[in-house]
């Protein structure tokens, strides 16, 4: 391999394969000849030492919702090129995107056995669930990091192809959760005693194990009857007022809207409407109880099988939205449903 | 959100499609719907028969609250 040029295959979603935006998030899986959209700059990037021979096109919401045939068709075509590396992405803070490199990264280090390269930022759900089976350059959290993005992964597919060592540290990917055995100059005890010795001392030094941080959360005990209980709604589907009166971005929220649904039965098309930037909003727009179930929920109140649906809905715009964000924004206004007497609450997403 | 909810001691159903992302964000309750842009409805289905569908959905989630469990659960029966 080491004299002639290695062949990559480029997977994309539909935006940046060029097929369209939201709108074609439905598109099937299809393939093209050579490099396209950011696979032409990382063609340029790789010059001679590699060949993206094709690009393989999945739009997002296709992806997600059919996962298991969308994922056969796009390995197979992959497949077929016999790649000595695969490129997914980048897919930035997409989460959608993300979800989908990583699966296709998983499906060819197991099918193929080949190297898979990536790049994300590093909040992208596609890094938890799928760091271990590619190479995910670090990227921001949005395309304006694309021209930083692309040499890294270059560099990285140069690196591969070359059957060079590559560690997180000098290639610049996030760490796969791997271990792989070496030689150390001194054994483990003296190790761990030095760096006892220099916390001791206030000094600084490296951990040879970074404690994995798992954030979660303990269930909370039911509620008794549903029947009797207080419901709050809340939505990260952008759900607002018609005119969106709070300005929550489309993308990248730095801010929830608290809404009063009073003597509200139904959310109309003409008082209510989607906020959200990252999926086709022609349906909620239409109705937007198909992502908010105010008339579902408020005809359950009347009929006793809910106790009281609470009078404000809260929203924000999951689309891109740090995760630090949306964290904050709960912190803040669950206070006030736990104030309000609210017992449950349902929580859509898109 | 959904994490930030739980932790002030409210029980959360969360509601959404792609149930992967959910139990790597941490939901405990988790109950599958429709579609992303249309998590609550089939916009090919008869707004009677659509309407049916989300009450089944929210039904669901009622259930989902009213259930002990102890880890991630996604109800999806």
């Amino acid at each position: 391999m080491s004299n002639q040029k290695f062949k990559v295959v480029h997977y994309l979603n539909q935006f940046y394969g060029g097929i369209g935006g939201e709108d074609k998030a439905g598109h099937l899986p299809e393939e093209r000849a050579g490099a396209l959209g950011p696979g032409q700059a990382l063609q340029s990037a790789l010059g001679t030492d590699a060949e993206i021979v094709a690009t393989v096109i999945c739009g997002d919401g296709y992806f997600a919702e059919n996962l298991d045939v969308a994922l056969q068709s796009v390995i197979s075509m992959i497949k077929a090129h016999a790649p000595d590396l695969v490129v997914t992405g980048p897919a930035f803070n997409a989460g959608r995107y993300g979800v989908a490199c990583g699966a296709v990264a998983k499906a060819v280090f197991e099918e193929l056995h080949v190297p898979v390269v990536s790049g994300m930022y590093h909040e992208n759900p596609g890094v938890e669930m799928y760091r271990r089976y590619a190479y995910m350059v670090k990227t921001g959290n949005s395309a304006a990091d694309m021209r930083k993005a692309i040499p890294a992964i270059a560099n990285l597919v140069k690196a591969l192809g070359k059957r060079e060592e590559v560690t997180p540290e000098t290639h610049a990917y996030i760490p796969q959760g791997l271990r792989k055995n070496y030689f150390h100059a001194e054994r483990g005890a003296k190790r761990a005693v030095d760096m006892l010795v220099a916390k001791v001392n206030a000094q600084p030094f490296v951990t040879e194990y970074p404690m994995p941080h798992f954030d979660r959360v303990a269930p909370n005990m039911p509620i008794a009857d549903a029947r009797k209980a207080k419901i709050a709604l809340v939505t990260s589907g952008g759900i607002v007022p018609k005119g969106n009166p709070d300005h929550i971005e489309s993308s990248s929220a730095s801010r929830y809207g608290k809404y009063d649904i009073q003597g509200v039965s139904d959310l109309m098309p003409e008082t209510y409407a989607t906020a959200h930037g990252g999926y086709d909003p022609v349906y909620a727009n239409l109705d937007s109880d198909r992502v908010l179930p105010v008339d579902v929920l408020r005809e359950m109140e009347q009929a006793g099988e809910i106790g009281v649906l609470h009078r404000y809905f809260y929203t924000t715009v999951g689309n891109g939205t740090s995760v630090a964000n949306c964290a904050a924004f709960a912190k803040e206004f669950v206070h006030e449903l736990i104030n309000e007497g609210v017992q449950a609450v349902i929580l859509t997403s898109t | 959100m959904v994490k930030e909810i739980e932790r002030a001691g409210l029980p959360v159903v969360h509601m959404c499609t792609i149930v992967p992302i959910s139990l790597t964000v941490g939901a405990n309750r988790i109950v599958p719907t429709v579609s992303i842009p249309h998590p609550l409805g089939n916009p090919l289905m008869t707004p009677a028969d659509e309407k049916e569908l989300r009450r089944r959905l929210v039904r669901k989630a009622l259930r989902a609250l009213e259930t002990e469990i102890h880890g991630q659960v996604v109800f999806d029966k």
